[in-house]
């Protein structure tokens, strides 16, 4: 139970950097977002719909993204995210600050394990 | 955020705001595509088609409550939650439409009784003239007499001394009230002006719309010039707007005057009450004022004056200069300054119009409005309380969806800011509507128009805006708080916690209706002492006889009589009065007692009798004619009336009240005695008894007479004591008035007891509004009365129902009921009783002869009170009685 409460905790406070992250280089639609998450941590993080998309209109609301609507051929209109200038600024903050956590983090369990 | 970036986002913002189904519709669009997505990779894996949409399906979660949490997060700002907040709202009030009424309707009426109040506070006392520049910095500027509180007049030659020494003053001018007869053609009518200094028009920052103002040499000299500025109003009315008015000649007081300029439309003039019509200089002051040529003479204080700071200075500060001012003339003028001061007075406290007569009871309004604007409070929270408990379900159910405890309190606070803002603009709407209310309250005077409207300004917007935030406050937030009792299993078993839960707010709605009670009793108290204070007033003895006697004017100074000439009318037309069926004896005074004149006042030195030197006494005087006490019934202690002997060449004399007799001369006999007045010496040939002079509420205060042969005016009042009708002795003055010269008009004919009914108007006023307001606050009070006793009956049917059952017979249910109502009643009226015990005493200065503490208004706000609570918890009582028993228990 206990484990589970932190693992959430884990995944509320690093989901942003996470969505950020994967929208760097190029621009993605939701599905594809929550999906390469799933994949790239081997199933461990992986974020309900009803957390996702709340999440990504808020960061959009915020201003750390923009959306815009694609339209293909033979294909239902999809959603495109990709970062703002100052969703670019966050996410290299955000990263800087998640390294110190994990080093901080490391340094005091690596302690314990010595 | 770059300017780009930020531009789109306010985009997205406004589009979320008004395209809320596109939004709404954007997500579904999403869902969809995320759910087809899913579906297409199941199928990928090989799953058969109805798995693989079961599986996606499954892995999405509940629809609806993605959909409800994406549009939560999509939301951008507060307004938009307002916005969807209003339309709930507005649509819950329409559902409710005899809750929305009954709501609004005491919403209306508390904000309507101060948006009326703040309007005529702002039209009457800070705000007072129309069209006057910066009217924050203008202060009355009047004269003091040392031991003596109150105003006075101030002499020209002094003011003319302020308005060039005062280095904090941006202007001083004068503006003092005065009237004329005005002759158009055949018809000739009195009306209102003002007699103002050269600098009026170009102090107050109003500029004639036709012609020009006055120049700085036309305030000198005596009636050397003879220019009239006339009001819009009168241009329009009696010269029908003629654009070529001028340079035409009018007569005023019978004296031709060029009319050099029209005011513009809406400019009343600057005296607090009336609506002025003429503006004539100071030079031509004699023509229009008793006692002569006055402007170079210290000792006639007749000017009633304004002064405009400038910027940044305080009242306090330009009243230390002006004192300064006022001690240095008394230096240099002992003889006719000493112990003369100046005050500047805040405008609306200003002692010589209508603003400090209304004052006292405006105050008071303040204080009776927001007592009337707690109890309607007090009763929509009551509904909103009702209402509150019949839509638990719907909140519970709200809370199950998602909602947050935050966003249902804002959604109840928006639905009370709905009623809030529609009451407050219905309040406008009253204060609008009855923004002339005050000028009716007060009685008519023949030629002058009344003019005290209410001024809806941004000023009393913006407090409205106020009260409409307060209100949603206090209102609102009852019912809101009943959310945090709110329990998602409540939605399970509504029924049974509904009583339960109902316990805590039936002692809310208790409590306020002791509340209302009390803030009711305490109106109720107030109305009852002011109305027994006029009523003492009413019936308090003048001093002089109210019946059978009538006044009148005859306005020679009008028909240009010189004081000879004058003199020989004066008597010719006595003797014919006399001569007329029915009087039994008439004379004439220079002003009548109650009158709005003011008396002449004078230093004077008595003989025996040591004045300290810095106790210079100073006495208000009347002129009287023969016969003047044995007319108006003033009883002569001592001596003798005056005579027609006692004339021009007779030696001075003089008759003074029982109060001056014993203040100068301890006792003694004053007949015979001397007193120095304005320069010569008077011998006492009488004493009368003491009489009210200006006000029927003042202590008795030392007054003489002198003959008015011997100070004569021209224009005086004619008294008649007559055993006739005042029609006919109208009818007949008239006639007599006309044989001896058709040119000369009578004023308005009074008696004496109007006389005294007009001088108690602000009285009047008073005991109106707060008795009309008194009795809405006693009615709002007994509907939420009704509303609590009859909800208690509604809720206790089964408990009614049972006691009936067990033996109970309708008179105990009846006694039962109305017992609740009546304790409810008797602990607000106690709660009442204490606050009114200290709240009475703001009345001191409208009362008369009557104690704040008096007993009768008590004991008759306690016997209205149990009536009204009575009645209203008749009807409920008469329900409970008709409870079906066994209707009610198998339920």
């Amino acid at each position: 139970m206990r484990v589970k409460l932190f693992d959430r905790e884990l995944k509320k406070g690093s989901a942003e950097l996470l969505i950020l992250s994967l929208i760097e280089h190029r621009p993605r639609h939701g599905y594809e977002i929550s999906k390469l998450i799933e994949q790239r941590s081997d199933g461990v993080l992986k974020f309900n719909v009803a957390s996702f998309y709340p999440l990504l209109y808020r960061l959009e609301k915020r201003g750390f993204i923009s959306g815009r609507w694609v339209e293909k051929a033979g294909q239902r209109r999809r959603r495109y995210y990709q970062l703002t200038a100052q969703g670019r600024t966050v996410l290299k903050e955000q990263r800087s600050s998640w390294a110190d956590f994990v080093n901080a983090i490391n340094r005091i369990t690596g302690e314990e394990h010595a | 955020m770059s300017f780009a970036e930020w531009f789109s986002s306010l985009r997205v913002r406004t589009r979320a705001l008004f395209h809320r189904e596109r939004a709404g519709q954007e997500i579904d669009d999403e869902l969809r595509d995320h759910l087809e997505q899913q579906i297409a990779e199941n199928l990928a894996a090989g799953m058969p088609a109805e798995e693989a949409r079961t599986q996606a399906l499954r892995a999405l979660g509940g629809i609806t409550q993605i959909r409800e949490q994406c549009v939560e997060a999509k939301r951008f700002n507060a307004a938009e939650d307002f916005v969807e907040d209003l339309r709930y709202g507005l649509r819950q009030l329409r559902r409710n439409p005899g809750f929305s009424a009954l709501a609004l309707l005491c919403l209306i009426l508390g904000i309507g009784a101060n948006a009326a109040v703040f309007s005529w506070l702002e039209g009457v006392l800070f705000r007072p003239y129309p069209m006057v520049a910066h009217q924050e910095r203008l202060v009355a500027l009047a004269g003091t007499s040392r031991g003596e509180s109150g105003a006075t007049e101030i002499a020209w030659p002094d003011l003319l001394v302020v308005r060039e020494s005062c280095t904090q003053c941006e202007a001083v001018f004068v503006s003092k009230i005065t009237s004329s007869t005005l002759n158009i053609g055949a018809r000739a009518e009195v009306t209102v002006g003002s007699i103002v200094s050269a600098n009026y028009f170009e102090a107050i920052g109003v500029r004639p719309a036709l012609g020009r103002g006055f120049e700085p040499s036309e305030e000198i000299g005596s009636n050397g010039h003879p220019v009239v500025v006339i009001s819009n109003q009168l241009w329009r009315r009696r010269f029908h707007g003629d654009p070529n008015i001028v340079g035409k000649v009018q007569r005023l007081n019978n004296v031709p005057h060029t009319i050099i300029g029209v005011a513009p439309a809406g400019f009343y003039g600057t005296f607090v009450g009336w609506a002025m019509q003429f503006w004539v200089p100071a030079s031509m002051e004699e023509t229009f004022e008793s006692g002569g040529y006055k402007l170079e003479d210290r000792g006639a204080r007749w000017v009633e004056a304004y002064a405009r700071l400038k910027p940044g200075v305080t009242r306090a500060q330009a009243q230390e200069e002006v004192s300064a001012i006022a001690v240095r003339l008394e230096r240099e003028y002992p003889a006719t300054n000493r112990g003369r001061g100046m005050r500047l007075w805040p405008l609306w406290a200003t002692p010589f119009n209508n603003a400090g007569t209304l004052l006292p009871t405006l105050e008071i309004m303040i204080v009776v409005v927001a007592f009337v604007l707690l109890i309607a409070c007090a009763n929509v929270a009551n509904l909103l309380l009702v209402r509150s408990f019949g839509r638990r379900q719907e909140m519970t159910v709200r809370l199950a969806l998602g909602a947050s405890r935050v966003r249902l309190l804002k959604q109840l606070l928006t639905e009370t800011l709905i009623l809030a803002a529609l009451g407050t603009g219905g309040g406008l709407l009253v204060a609008w509507l009855s923004r002339h209310a005050l000028v009716l309250l007060l009685p008519a005077r023949s030629g002058v128009s009344m003019y005290l409207p209410g001024e809806i300004d941004w000023r009393v917007m913006m407090l409205n805006a106020g009260i409409c935030l307060a209100v949603t406050l206090m209102v609102g937030l009852v019912p809101a708080l009943q959310t945090r009792e709110l329990q998602l299993a409540d939605a399970l078993r509504s029924e049974a916690s509904a009583v339960v839960g109902a316990r805590g707010r039936a002692w809310m709605r208790s409590g306020m209706i002791v509340f209302q009670v009390a803030l009711s009793f305490i109106l109720l108290v107030g109305a009852a002492l002011l109305m027994e204070s006029l009523e003492k007033i009413r019936t308090t003895s003048p001093g002089f006889s109210t019946t059978s006697v009538v006044q009148t004017g005859v306005s020679l100074v009008a028909a240009g009589y010189d004081a000879p000439r004058a003199r020989d009318f004066q008597d010719e037309l006595m003797d014919r009065v006399r001569a007329m069926p029915g009087v039994e004896s008439a004379a004439y005074a220079r002003l009548s007692p109650l009158g709005n004149g003011s008396y002449s006042s004078t230093p004077i030195a008595v003989d025996g009798y040591d004045v300290p030197l810095e106790d210079q006494p100073t006495v208000e005087y009347n002129q009287v004619g023969p016969d003047y006490f044995a007319t108006l019934g003033i009883g002569l202690l001592t001596g003798r009336e005056f005579t027609r002997n006692d004339n021009e060449n007779a030696p001075l004399v003089a008759i003074v009240n029982r109060t001056m007799a014993v203040r100068f001369w301890r006792g003694e006999d004053p007949i015979g005695r001397r007193v120095k007045i304005k320069g010569g010496w008077a011998r006492m040939v009488g004493v009368a008894a003491d009489a009210k002079y200006e006000s029927m509420r003042e202590d008795p205060k030392p007054f003489f007479y002198v003959p008015l042969r011997q100070d004569f005016a021209r224009g005086p009042v004619l008294y008649v004591r007559t055993t006739q009708p005042v029609r006919a002795v109208a009818e007949a003055l008239v006639s007599q008035v006309h044989a001896l010269d058709a040119n000369v008009a009578l004023y308005e004919l009074l008696t004496l007891q109007e006389q005294v009914n007009r001088s108690t108007s602000p009285q009047l006023v008073a005991v109106t509004l707060v008795s009309l307001l008194g009795g809405l606050a006693v009615i709002l009070a007994a509907v939420g009365l009704y509303g609590v006793i009859s909800y208690s009956v509604a809720q206790s049917r089964r408990e009614l129902g049972l006691r009936m059952a067990l033996g109970a017979d309708g008179p105990r249910l009846l006694r039962m009921v109305i017992g609740r109502g009546l304790r409810l009643t008797g602990a607000g009226i106690l709660l009442g009783a204490a606050a009114g015990f200290v709240l009475t005493r703001m009345l001191g200065k409208l009362l008369f002869n009557v104690s704040p503490h008096d007993p009768v208004a008590f004991g008759s706000a306690l016997a209205a009170m149990t009536i009204i609570a009575i009645a209203a918890c008749l009807l409920p009582a008469w329900r409970a009685t008709r409870i079906n028993p066994t209707q009610v228990l198998r339920s």
